[in-house]
């Protein structure tokens, strides 16, 4: 039976709902690329709730006895032509090129940009959604210095990172980009990092799962439309039926 | 708010709430596994991976071509749907707790679920209600590298996010062994009554 209190309440919950769906778009607490499908509901409420429970968290870091001796990577160097000459010089050659919106697109960050940008480390656990994890030193760039560098325009939400591989793709939100462990990185444990686990450039993104750490990163596009870039969805991995937020 | 107490009868929140339950319950364990199926090894501690030795197998093919099983055989890939069903039912799982949570507590339902059922009744299902399921939830959490960065106790208290990971396996089984224990009861006591008075409603025998 429904008492007039609990229709009063059901109308007070109807209203907060609908501020929350329209407030919420605006918040950034609707995750990228969302079309709406069947999973739509939990994938916005796990990305609201962690965003705002988490927004300022840093990931775990570990000490430097906890580093996995032998760390686990699914991917063999890639084959293609370009990776394979670069690799043979040093990745000297391995550029980053920057797009979107930004003051000023079209600039390109080699291996020496980054050694001469003030480097931030971190030993950090990478989880993989398949359940296994390793812990490793990570050495990079945090992305927030090379963005302020970049001085992207106000209106950007989104940066996306394309790598040599084609499809491989993925996106965070200017909250993640600009979060202080969000790095750059190219070393791992101390040495370049492994061609196997995404050298010479990998993104590093510990507060989410390793699909957001990606590999080989070549070009990176700053946008206020994930929708245009690529599949539009916001990742490759969205298309294997993943979540663009990688948080859980 | 006090509903009379009507021995026998299940109330219609009950009879609600077990139906989204058992869904949820059914999708979770189901995607469960296939999530597992993506690497059914487990491990205790912080880290684990196929360079290091496991806790424990389970003797199934994986998913993936590096996990070897021994069976050399690849199964199909469910991991991705498979994750994101996983949380939506946790999410549904974790509302109807809630309502069914707060009825409970200002009806006086768990008072009442005290008196009505035998010893060994009473205590298996408020071990379920207030100390499985809570752990199953506190588990799962702790397997998120956002939630764990914020909230660091959530892991660390449970030895690490692969012993997070395989006490939320060992929960499930738990959890199973409830559910084979509940049916068989249920099957034992009359099915039919039993399965009338928990759907549509009506007198139990029990």
């Amino acid at each position: 039976m429904m008492t007039r209190r609990k229709w009063a309440a059901a109308a007070v919950g109807g209203v907060a709902g609908w501020t929350a769906v329209t407030k919420g778009k605006d918040l950034g607490l609707v995750p990228a690329g969302l079309t709406g499908g069947l999973y739509a509901a939990g994938e916005v409420l796990t990305h609201a709730t962690q965003k705002l429970l988490t927004k300022h968290g840093n990931a775990r870091e570990f000490t430097r006895d906890q580093i996995s001796p032998k760390p686990f990577a699914t991917t063999h160097p890639p084959k293609n032509e370009d990776y394979v000459r670069m690799q043979q010089a040093g990745f000297a050659d391995w550029r980053l090129k920057v797009d979107g919106l930004v003051e000023k697109p079209g600039v390109e960050l080699s291996l020496a940009d980054l050694h001469a940008a003030k480097a931030s480390s971190q030993i950090t656990q990478l989880v993989c959604e398949e359940g296994w994890s390793y812990i490793a030193e990570w050495k990079g760039v945090p992305l927030g210095d090379v963005l302020r560098q970049l001085q992207p325009k106000p209106e950007a939400k989104y940066v996306a990172f394309l790598t040599i591989q084609d499809g491989w793709w993925d996106s965070i939100d200017m909250d993640e980009a600009n979060h202080p462990q969000t790095l750059i990185a190219y070393e791992m444990n101390g040495a370049p990092i492994p061609p196997q686990h995404g050298g010479p450039m990998r993104l590093r993104v510990p507060r989410q799962l390793g699909y957001k750490s990606l590999k080989f990163i070549n070009r990176m596009i700053v946008t206020d439309d994930i929708r245009a870039v690529q599949n539009g969805r916001g990742s490759g991995a969205v298309g294997a039926g993943y979540s663009w937020y990688a948080g859980i | 708010m006090a509903v009379p107490v009507v021995t026998g009868r299940h109330a219609r929140l009950v009879r609600v709430t077990h139906a989204l339950t058992t869904l949820c319950f059914l999708a979770l364990v189901i995607t469960g596994a296939e999530i597992i199926i993506s690497h059914p090894r487990f491990y205790w501690g912080e880290v684990g991976n196929v360079n290091t030795p496991s806790l424990f197998d389970i003797p199934i093919p994986a998913s993936r071509p590096w996990v070897n099983t021994g069976y050399g055989f690849v199964m199909p890939d469910q991991n991705g749907w498979s994750r994101s069903l996983h949380f939506q039912m946790a999410w549904l799982l974790v509302f109807t707790a809630f309502i069914y949570g707060t009825w409970g507590l200002r009806t006086g339902h768990f008072q009442r679920i005290a008196s009505y059922y035998n010893t060994a009744q009473r205590r298996t299902y408020l071990l379920v209600i207030f100390a499985l399921m809570p752990f199953m939830i506190w588990t799962g959490l702790a397997m998120s590298p956002a939630i764990v960065g914020t909230f660091p106790f959530l892991v660390t208290l449970l030895g690490g996010h692969q012993s997070a990971r395989t006490l939320h396996f060992f929960t499930t089984l738990a959890l199973l062994l409830f559910i084979a224990g509940h049916v068989v009861m249920v099957i034992r006591t009359g099915f039919r009554s039993n399965v009338r008075a928990i759907t549509v409603g009506g007198d139990t025998q029990a």
